[in-house]
């Protein structure tokens, strides 16, 4: 595949970027734009708890660029059916129908509860919406989540918000390996470099907030997230070369058979 | 295991003990820990760890900034009513104290909630003195119901209700509670409380469990702050913290450390926390438990607050009036204790915008 014709399909959209970022933790909603803009992204993920219409500029939907597609998630949801109804409540507010699910019922590492989000897809995705799961890497429920009508499977590359990089890289691969949607590291991702990785590996494509938010210069970092993203996606379509344990000799020890 | 229990195992600990065998080694060591034990976190309150509050701070903002990025909450206050059956020897609610005592009709509360819901705000706090027969947990439903047309988030800070009491109130819309223990040291609770409900000092401190218990997930506690040894105080309410979020993992735990102001009674506090005493708290409190809420109250003055913006605070309170129905009325009766930052919403957001801060009105919707 080349890469100009390479692009991203979930839920029947194509996306070019395969960068999505995060829409909490800034100074101001108003940075969203520029965000955005310098990164290329085309997916950004809205805490439906935060979402206000009725709020006018304090509203972080106005800040969304039209060009964006809103992924609301279920940010603060502790089971399965809080999950459900702040998904519905998305719909309602107008947010379109895809969904990130978070169901986070331990609250001092947030870890993803992964039997509830697997019931809340199932539920979801029968309702119709774009479902994209965000879990705690484990390849059967990543299965089971896909067999509920999941779009996406999203797994972690770290707690969400500690910007340290990407820790559960064994298991993650055992997920692009094995599971046919796309998979999306979402959450722990502090630097370029590490989002890189993940693409370099095969991942589809990468969620970042916390790094981009908490940088001295967003706007700077999400630039440079989008390059790597970018970097790391054509560097897994060129297909790096064999890794080997051992040096090869310029010189080998049988060439002179071909003398 | 109640929280009780927890606080039991410290019977025994000698503070000033601990407090003289600190080093200055222990506290850059236990500054560079992930995760912090609770003898960590007293060792960051000690008076050691005061000489090294630059060094906190800055694991501590970074630490903020990490896991709720540069934004704060705002909310409100809304005194339902000042009737109060407790001899609380530092509070203007005294029934001792003289002053008009009044409670709002479910019409009142909505014309305030009007007020409010101007500003923009969507979190609101509703308060009640202490006498379950004038406010019953049927009136403060009755207000939820009314409130719920214009918050999307409900908390309260009110006396200890039971578990199905907190259920009650969760099934109408509330989704928060505030419970100061007001001094953890069980022998100057009874000296300070010495008449009225309030002096059950194990109904007061299990009151967040059964609220955790009962579906409420946003819990707050605190100690009133120049009550007592404000260390000891501290370390426990870090303590209480802690077990909540151990115990019921799915709840959010905050803290608030309001200090003693003046009110209508005039009782001087047993000891004065400076403002550096009060900072040494907020930052040792957050490297304790960096996902934890904090919350600072307009009893602080304005200059103070904006400083501790960078240094570990979530939420605070905006366009405050502790007078019962002071906003649609006007009155100006004393409220329960003065404020020290009187500025409106909009005041306070444009203060956050300036500092680089983003006001977040609406953190929650009621499901």
């Amino acid at each position: 595949m080349t890469h100009a014709s390479d692009t991203l399909l979930i839920g029947g959209r194509m996306l070019s970027s395969r960068l999505f970022l995060g829409s909490g933790k800034y100074s101001s909603n108003s940075l969203i734009p520029p965000i955005v803009n310098a990164s290329g992204a085309q997916v950004i993920t809205v805490a439906v708890r935060r979402v206000d219409p009725e709020a006018g500029q304090e509203n972080i939907l106005t800040h969304i660029p039209k060009s964006c597609i809103l992924m609301p998630n279920t940010s603060g949801a502790r089971n399965a059916q809080e999950a459900v109804r702040i998904a519905r409540l998305a719909r309602a507010a107008g947010c379109g129908d895809w969904i990130k699910i978070e169901v986070i019922s331990d609250n001092r590492y947030l870890l993803p509860d992964n039997q509830e989000t697997i019931e809340a897809t199932r539920i979801l995705a029968a309702e119709g919406f774009t479902v994209l799961p965000y879990m705690s890497p484990d390849l059967m429920a990543a299965k089971r989540m896909a067999e509920a009508g999941a779009a996406a499977i999203m797994p972690l590359g770290a707690p969400i918000g500690t910007n340290r990089g990407f820790r559960t890289k064994e298991l993650v691969r055992i997920m692009i390996e094995e599971i046919s949607l796309p998979v999306i590291v979402d959450a722990g991702i502090g630097r370029p470099s590490e989002a890189c990785e993940c693409m370099e590996m095969g991942a589809a494509a990468v969620l970042v907030n916390t790094a981009v938010a908490s940088a001295a210069d967003p706007v700077a970092m999400a630039r440079a997230f989008g390059q790597a993203v970018a970097a790391g996606r054509t560097a897994f379509l060129a297909g790096p070369g064999a890794v080997e344990e051992t040096a090869k000799a310029s010189s080998p020890l049988t060439g002179f058979l071909h003398e | 295991m109640t929280f009780h229990d927890e606080l039991r195992r410290y019977d025994g600990l000698d503070f000033d003990r601990f407090f003289s065998q600190v080093a200055d080694a222990d506290i850059a060591r236990i500054i560079a820990k992930n995760r912090l034990s609770p003898m960590d976190y007293l060792a960051l309150l000690s008076p050691r760890a005061a000489s090294h509050l630059e060094a906190i701070a800055t694991r501590a903002h970074e630490l903020t900034v990490r896991h709720f990025g540069r934004a704060v909450v705002l909310f409100t206050p809304l005194y339902l009513a000042n009737f109060c059956t407790n001899q609380c020897v530092y509070c203007g609610f005294n029934t001792k104290n003289e002053l008009e005592r009044r409670k709002l009709t479910v019409e009142e509360v909505e014309a305030e909630a009007q007020e409010i819901a101007k500003s923009g705000l969507k979190h609101i706090l509703i308060l009640t003195g202490e006498d379950r027969k004038v406010t019953p947990v049927s009136y403060m439903v009755e207000c939820v119901q009314a409130l719920k047309k214009y918050f999307t988030s409900i908390s309260i800070e009110v006396y200890p209700l039971t578990r199905e009491e907190y259920g009650e109130l969760a099934e109408a819309g509330v989704d928060g509670m505030t419970m100061f223990q007001e001094v953890y040291d069980e022998p100057a609770y009874l000296e300070l409380h010495p008449k009225g409900p309030k002096r059950n000092y194990l109904r007061r401190l299990e009151a967040p469990e059964r609220a955790a218990a009962a579906g409420i997930r946003q819990i707050t506690t605190g100690a009133l702050l120049g009550l007592h040894d404000w260390r000891r105080e501290a370390f426990f309410t870090g303590v209480h913290t802690d077990f909540l979020q151990r115990t019921y993992p799915d709840i959010e735990v905050a803290i608030s450390p309001p200090r003693m102001r003046p009110h209508l009674g005039g009782f001087p506090p047993k000891e004065i926390v400076s403002d550096a005493d009060l900072v040494q708290y907020i930052l040792a409190f957050r490297l304790f438990m960096p996902r934890a809420g904090v919350t600072v109250s307009t009893r602080e003055n304005a200059k103070l607050r904006e400083n501790l913006l960078s240094l570990g605070v979530t939420k605070m309170s905006a366009g405050v009036c502790t007078q019962v129905g002071g906003r649609a009325s006007g009155q100006d009766d004393p409220g329960q204790f003065e404020i020290s930052d009187g500025r409106s919403v909009a005041e306070m957001a444009e203060m956050l915008y300036s500092k680089g801060y983003q006001p977040v009105y609406k953190d929650w919707q009621y499901l």
